[in-house]
């Protein structure tokens, strides 16, 4: 057999990578230690990368060094071009990218050992589960970035009969796979590949815009466990052990999106979540809500003590996060403590909106979780909502017929004055009524947020 | 020890899972897009598995003579397939390596703490 030559040595250095990943990710729990906890992971991938290129089963340099050049010369550029506000995309495509290399990858293992007659089942059963995932990977991840980039509209699939589709979908892979284990041969493997691909399609496309944080964590997983099949395929500790602590990581943040949406994972699998409600709530009155200038909410910030500012997508859609870090520098300023609310799911992917406020250059410690500065909502004098909707919907905590009932949300209402930035009246993405604009403390400023904040700025400025 | 190869990599499989479990709710919620990010570079270690599908160099087809070859006369074809398709898992986990780090040293040189009020005064003083 060919590659199972698997040296002590080896499996060490493996070890020395998988233990410098775990530190890297360690890091990451504090942004002091951040920086230093990417460098250690990159130290481990140059470990890994060094130590497989010493492996007694390597032996074309010339093709994996020019690779690994093409590679860097497409991949850096691509990142540098890349604005942060298309992050969820970037990433989206990053997952595409490793869920095609499993594949790739066991059908490459597959020729190789075909050509020796040297596929036992075992190794069959390990290629067919790697060149699954990582097509389902693959095909997710594209259909994912082609609906955050916006190619593909954000509603979900709600066809009636996909369930039955994917169930057949599912039921017909298996049995390609039981039958590539036994015959062994390519025609199975190419029907695994063909399957999983439409099924990677079937299961994102039917996932609307508003759970694309839980879609791009999961897929986030799944990269991470097609990296362990191939581990398993080729016998090597390092996949298997970094692609775990990939698949984990991916796996606790859908879990976190999930439980930050109410919603159990399944739901969101199952996909077709905003069609419902969004049908619901056409046919509610919309309720009497007032309206105020942005002089008035300017003035009404000059005079506050407190200010919580809740960002959501539509912030970073209207690019206003350099509008509104002058507005945090000003009120600074004048003294007014000024903290930011994020809510767990605003923006397109976990974390979103803390990257896109530091890009902005607002310290991280004026940036807080829900938990964290939901306490401090009833002491504050103004919030500013800027292009969040769902996140600080009362109705999540009082109305159990909402659809969003028992999410957990930002308790704007609890504060003195409530200004919403929106551009219309119109519900948020989820389509679902917010009775917060109707109440006594909130008025809504109408307008695109970076207009409206720097309005704000200039009417704080002159008074 | 006589225990299987398979037996083995499961223990590793579910150890570093349960490792990543832990390590992972440490990771605090502002930091969750540049976790992404790293650990898509870090899923670019998929490249040690397509180096070894690129593999030594092509065989010779009298190898045939030592091993059993089922289609002795596609056994360069096969083994220049899964050297290509190796290539190009290569170059695919390569732009994430390179660029997963890059992304994610670009987003963490964003996170700055407040400037410390007491430093302040200090650079005017000049």
């Amino acid at each position: 057999m060919l590659f199972l030559i698997n040296s002590d040595v080896m499996v060490l250095f493996g070890l020395l990578a998988t233990v410098l990943f775990v530190l890297g990710l360690k890091g990451l729990s504090h942004p002091k230690t951040a920086r230093r906890g990417n460098r250690l992971a990159m130290a481990g991938m140059l470990v890994a990368v060094a130590t497989a290129l010493m492996a007694p089963q390597v032996g074309a340099f010339g093709w994996v060094l020019a690779g690994l050049a093409v590679g860097a010369v497409i991949g850096i550029p691509m990142v540098r071009a890349t604005p942060l506000t298309a992050l969820p995309q970037l990433v989206a495509a990053f997952h595409s990218f490793i869920g095609l290399a499993a594949t790739l990858v066991g059908v490459g293992m597959y020729l190789r050992h075909i050509t020796f007659n040297a596929v036992s089942s075992g190794l069959a059963t390990e290629i067919a589960l790697g060149a699954a995932i990582g097509m389902v990977t693959f095909t997710g991840s594209v259909v994912a970035a082609l609906k955050l980039q916006g190619v593909l509209g954000g509603k979900p699939w709600a066809w009636a009969g996909r369930h039955i589709l994917n169930l057949g979908l599912v039921l017909a892979l298996v049995l390609a796979v039981v039958l590539f284990t036994m015959q062994l041969s390519f025609l199975p493997l190419a029907a695994i590949i063909l399957l999983a691909g439409i099924l990677g399609v079937t299961l994102v496309i039917a996932i609307g815009g508003a759970d694309m944080p839980v879609v791009v964590s999961m897929l986030n997983s799944y990269s991470g466990w097609a990296a362990a099949a191939t581990g398993f395929m080729l016998e090597q500790p390092v996949l298997i052990t970094t692609g775990a602590l990939v698949g984990a990581s991916g796996a606790i943040l859908s879990y976190i999106m999930c439980k930050a949406m109410n919603r159990s994972f399944i739901s969101v699998i199952l996909g077709g979540f905003g069609t419902e409600t969004s049908a619901a709530t056409e046919a509610t009155p919309t309720q009497a809500v007032k309206e105020a200038g942005m002089e008035d909410a300017a003035f009404m910030l000059s005079n506050a003590a407190r200010v919580i500012i809740v960002p959501g997508y539509g912030m970073a859609v209207a690019q206003a996060q350099h509008a509104v870090k002058e507005l945090y520098g000003l009120l600074e300023e004048k003294g007014i403590a000024t903290e930011f609310a994020i809510h767990p799911v605003a923006g397109r992917m976990p974390g979103h909106m803390n990257v896109l406020l530091a890009e902005a250059d607002i310290p991280y410690d004026a940036v807080h979780e829900l938990d964290d500065i939901n306490p401090r909502f009833k002491e504050t004098d103004v919030v500013l909502v800027l292009g969040a909707n769902d996140v600080v919907n009362p109705a999540a905590q009082t109305n159990p017929g909402s659809p969003i009932y028992g999410m957990p949300v930002l308790e704007a209402w609890k504060a003195n004055q409530v200004y919403v930035i929106k551009r219309s009246h119109r519900p948020g993405y989820a389509g679902v009524e917010n009775p917060l604009f109707g109440m006594e403390n909130c008025a809504l400023v109408l307008g695109d947020a970076k207009a409206v904040v720097e309005g704000m700025v200039t009417a704080l400025k002159n008074a | 020890m006589d225990l299987s190869p398979l037996t083995i990599l499961t223990v590793f499989f579910v150890l570093s899972g349960l490792i990543g479990y832990f390590v992972v709710w440490g990771v605090t919620p502002a930091l969750h897009t540049p976790l992404m990010a790293v650990t898509n570079a870090i899923s670019g270690i998929v490249v040690v598995a397509a180096i070894m599908v690129v593999g030594p160099d092509i065989l010779d087809p009298d190898v045939c003579t030592a091993l059993p070859c089922p289609y002795p006369e596609y056994t360069g074809v096969l083994q220049w397939s899964a050297r290509i398709l190796g290539f190009l898992a290569v170059v695919l986990c390569a732009i994430n390596i390179f660029g997963g780090f890059a992304i994610t040293s670009r987003m963490l040189a964003m996170f700055k703490p407040k400037a410390a009020k007491a430093s302040q005064p200090a650079t005017p003083a000049e």
